[in-house]
Formats: structure tokens, C-alpha cells, sequence
């Protein structure tokens, strides 16, 4: 079989030619005991950039999401992201309350289930806005402009501002929680199959707002989906996992067009079959 | 001249895992060379690998071996060992490709889909758009159609709309795979006159085109795809 990553990663890039990527990621490797969560994930992102990451159930796509956004610290490896204004930094060495700060401002992380990434118990609209206050907004008129510009953002009528989440829909839950992180302009954003579950129409324009965010505010993306269609539309590259490691790798196109791989190759046939 | 695209010992194969690991070579040692105006028209029958040599130019295939070199701006990449971030680069900048289908975008309407090229090169809105309505004009694409998605359209209306997509940013290399396949007379006549303006304005063009018609009007010269298919 030929080598599936005959392309340089650009991790192993040195840093000299990264000067303008967002992410790079090194070794990333996540042990659950003597389980392994995700091996050796090497890559790096740059403004405007999709990653998809495709793989089977328990091939380790979450726990890699996990520990690129800094919610899980993994057993080895490092995650360096480029900070507004401190230059490159590892973002596990980094003491907890900057990683917070960087999780609210800088990040968003749109998770599998938005009752994870919700406050059920408070208003669409604080949702939004809690965002906006942890960075440091304080005028209370402003929030809410806020807020509600982005409800019609995500197509969600302006008028349910003040409802509470648990009464919406659950397609309405998952672009409420898109429009909570998006509210701070992050530059950089995990989602978890955040299409997962949505209707078709919904889906379609989900995917619409975010490939226009990407476009136009250069907004960089790391993307766990099981569906290629949303892959082939949303990302520009992809990153194929099984039993935690990255198998195969390259531009969106060429992993599902030529795909080397074995196990790609009986994912995107079984996707024309099917 | 200098040369656009330069191709080396190039060689790909496909191997086939679900089906025994079956191995189908394509080409062996395949070099070709184009120059900045020139259009290059690839020749062979059908299976004989043209739509592969060209998805390889664009990377969109990863072959086995060889070199694809490329001007891109001031440098030359390869396409064979630069990095993804650095493919997307020059597929922005330097290279159009029309593949044979359109494929389409959920809820993006004609116009949007024919203007995103300008679009992510940073151009503006309204520019980008009034250039793409410019080209969907000059092919024919009734003015009714540009706000819908194109989904619905005809074979030859979602062909044309993919040629307007490929035009429109000027790009210094354009590959075309049967551009004017499903294309009456009066848009093939269209499509030879931005072929050569195009060339005129400096494109290096590498096409597979089956109409005798339109390749005699643009291509400058012939690439037989029968010696790099022998040596597979
Ligand atoms: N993605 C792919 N996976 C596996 N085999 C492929 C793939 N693409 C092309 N091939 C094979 O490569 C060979 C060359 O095909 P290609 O499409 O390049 O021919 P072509 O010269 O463009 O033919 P035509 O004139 O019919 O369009 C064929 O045997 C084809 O089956
Ligand atoms: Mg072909």
C-alpha cells in the first residue's frame, strides 16, 4: 500500500513558515488508562480554515476535539495556538484561568448535545449575552442589541429572545448555542456533529452562515462529523481517524476523490451506495 | 516563455482495496511542459487517463511519483509535496479548474456560486457580483435564473454556470475538463472566444476537449496520452 501521508504535515513545518497559522498541533496523543483516546495528531490550521474530521464511533474524534480546545489535557504532545497578543502559546501549559479566558473569547466550542453547551435555566438571550459580559461588556442595552441581532443571524425569531431555551426545538437549541459562541467573534471554533440530529433545511442553513463566517471574518474551524456531505461542503481539509490515529489526511477533495486508505475507501463507497 | 506548469516523471495508479487490492495504472513517467498563453489539448481515448492528468494538476488526485511544478506568483510550487495549506493557496490565486459537473451548493444561488472565487480573494461584494452577472450574461443564463440555486438547472445551464465560476477570476492557469460537452452552438462559439481571450490575456490552458470544432479553435498543440499510458 502506498504511505497515505506522503504530504509533509504542516506541523512538521518549522515555525518560520507558520507565522500566520491559528493552531499547531503536535504528537497529540490522549491515553484513557491503557485505552487509546486519540495517538500522534499532527497538524496545523490556519485563519479561514476547515478542518473536518471524519472517522467510525470511538475512533477518538471527541477526545481529540477535547483536547485541541483545551477541555481535556492530554497524555502527551502539545497544542500551540497563536495568541492576539502574546505570540505563540501552549495552550495545557498555560495557567487555567488564561486558558478560560481563552476558551470565552477567543474559542468557541459548539458541543454534540447543546444542552451541554446551554444554560437551560436562563433566556435565549442571556445565553448570547453571558458571553459578551464574561469579555467584558458591561452596557446592558448593548448586550442585548447584541443578542438579538444574532438570534436573526441564526434564524431564530427575535421575539424569543426572553424564552427560555427549554422550550425550543432541538435545532433551535443547536443554533442558539452557535450564535452564544459566535457572539464574541471568536477566531477560532470546535463543533462536535453540529448537524447532527437537524433537519434538512436547518442543516442547510447552518451550513450556509458558518461557510459564510469562514469567508468573511476568516473564522478557522475543527469539525467532528460522521457526514461526509456536510464534509465535502464545509471543510477544505479532513483528517481521516480510526482506532485513534489519523489514517489518512489531505484537502477535503483528494481524501474522498482518490482516497488511499483502506478504511477511507470503504467510507466514502459506502456513502455512494448507500 | 516561461513555463506555467511543468509536469515530470509523473506516474499514478489506483489500487483498489475493496476489490481484492486490485492495482489500475493510469500513466508512467508523464511530462509535459505549458507556457504562459498557451493552450495544451489532451488527447487519447476514452479511459486513457486525460480527466486523471488533469484532477493531478489541480491536486485534486494525489499521484504516486513525479513533479507538478507551478508558477505561483513570484515562485514555483509543487504541487506533490506542498503542503495543504499551500494547494489551497494557489488553487485560490493561480489555478482554475472546470470539472466536467457543477457541483452544487444547498440554498446558494447562481450568482453567489459564480462570484465566490472573487469572493475569497477579498473582493468586494458588489464588484464580484456585477462581474459575475457580466459573465452569466455573455453565457446566456437568463437573468431570472441568477437568484436561484442551480440545483434545477439543465445539464447545459449548470455546465455554464461552472465556466462562469472558472472565468471569472482571471486566473493565470485554467484547466477544462469538456467544457463545452453539453453546450449548444451559439455558447460554444462563447466559450471558444473567453478560451482565447483568456489566452490572450497570458493563461496557460490545458483542456480535454472531444468537440473538433473547439479544439482546433484553441489548442495550440496536442498531448497524446498513449506513451505515459504505455509505460503504466
Ligand atoms: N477516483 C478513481 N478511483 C479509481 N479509479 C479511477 C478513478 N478515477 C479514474 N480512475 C480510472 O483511471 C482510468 C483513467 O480514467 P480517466 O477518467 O482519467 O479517463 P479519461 O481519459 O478522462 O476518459 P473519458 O474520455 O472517458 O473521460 C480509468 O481506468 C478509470 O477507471
Ligand atoms: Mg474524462
Amino acid at each position: 500500500m502506498s504511505a497515505p501521508e506522503a504530504l509533509l504535515p504542516d506541523a512538521l513545518l518549522p515555525d518560520a513558515l507558520l507565522p500566520d497559522a491559528l493552531l499547531k498541533v503536535a504528537a497529540l496523543t490522549h491515553l484513557y488508562g491503557r485505552r487509546v483516546g486519540c495517538r500522534d495528531v499532527g497538524f496545523a490550521l490556519w485563519p479561514g480554515e476547515v478542518m473536518g474530521v471524519v472517522g467510525e464511533s470511538g475512533s477518538g474524534k471527541t477526545t481529540l476535539l477535547h483536547c485541541l480546545s483545551g477541555m481535556l489535557a492530554p497524555s502527551a504532545g502539545t497544542v500551540h495556538y497563536r495568541t492576539r497578543t502574546e505570540g505563540w502559546q501552549d495552550i495545557h501549559r498555560l495557567p487555567e484561568a488564561r486558558r478560560r479566558l481563552l476558551m470565552r473569547t477567543d474559542w468557541g466550542i459548539v458541543h454534540q448535545n447543546p444542552r451541554d453547551g446551554l444554560r437551560l435555566g436562563v433566556s435565549a438571550g442571556a445565553n448570547i449575552g453571558e458571553r459578551l459580559l464574561a469579555g467584558g461588556v458591561r452596557h446592558y442595552g448593548r448586550v442585548r442589541a447584541e443578542a438579538e441581532a444574532w438570534l436573526g443571524e441564526v434564524e431564530i425569531d427575535r421575539a424569543r429572545l426572553d424564552d427560555l431555551p427549554s422550550r425550543f426545538s432541538g435545532g433551535m437549541l443547536q443554533r442558539l448555542q452557535i450564535a452564544r459562541n459566535l457572539v464574541t467573534r471568536p477566531r477560532l471554533i470546535f463543533m462536535d456533529e453540529p448537524t447532527g440530529g437537524l433537519d434538512v433545511s436547518v442543516q442547510a442553513r447552518l451550513l450556509d452562515l458558518l461557510r459564510g463566517l469562514v469567508r468573511d471574518l476568516g473564522l478557522a474551524a475543527v469539525i467532528v462529523t460522521h457526514d461526509l456531505a456536510v464534509v465535502r461542503l464545509l471543510a477544505h481539509r479532513l483528517m481521516v481517524m480510526k482506532e485513534g490515529a489519523v489514517v489518512e489526511s489531505g484537502l477535503t477533495d483528494q481524501v474522498l476523490d482518490d482516497p488511499r486508505h483502506p478504511y477511507t475507501q470503504l467510507l466514502v463507497a459506502s456513502v455512494l451506495q448507500g | 516563455m516561461p513555463a506555467m506548469i511543468e509536469v515530470a516523471g509523473l506516474t499514478k495508479s489506483f489500487t483498489l482495496h475493496g476489490q481484492g487490492g486490485v492495482r489500475i495504472p493510469v500513466f508512467a513517467g508523464l511530462g509535459l511542459s505549458v507556457a504562459a498563453g498557451e493552450c495544451l489539448a489532451l488527447d487519447g481515448p476514452s479511459g486513457s487517463g486525460k480527466s486523471t492528468l488533469l484532477r493531478s494538476l489541480y491536486a485534486n488526485y494525489r499521484p504516486d511519483a513525479g513533479a507538478i511544478r507551478v508558477r505561483h506568483g513570484d515562485g514555483v510550487v509543487d504541487m506533490m509535496t506542498a503542503p495543504p495549506h499551500q494547494i489551497l493557496a494557489v488553487r485560490r490565486a493561480t489555478i482554475g479548474y472546470v470539472s466536467q459537473f457543477l457541483r452544487v451548493i444547498p440554498r446558494v444561488p447562481a450568482l453567489a456560486v459564480v462570484a465566490e472565487p472573487l469572493r475569497v480573494l477579498g473582493v468586494e461584494l458588489a464588484v464580484a457580483e456585477r462581474r459575475a452577472a457580466r459573465l452569466l450574461a455573455r453565457l446566456r443564463i437568463p437573468e431570472r435564473l441568477w437568484t436561484l440555486a442551480p440545483a434545477t438547472f439543465s445539464g447545459g445551464e449548470q455546465q455554464r454556470i461552472n465556466l462562469a465560476r472558472g472565468f471569472i477570476a482571471g486566473s493565470p492557469i485554467l484547466l477544462l475538463d469538456e467544457p463545452t460537452a453539453s453546450l449548444d452552438h451559439a455558447n460554444r462559439l462563447t466559450v471558444i472566444e473567453l478560451i482565447c481571450a483568456a489566452k490572450q490575456a497570458g493563461t496557460a490552458v490545458v483542456g480535454i476537449f472531444h468537440d473538433r470544432e473547439v479544439r482546433d479553435a484553441v489548442a495550440d498543440r496536442v498531448f497524446d496520452m498513449s506513451r505515459a499510458r504505455d509505460a503504466a
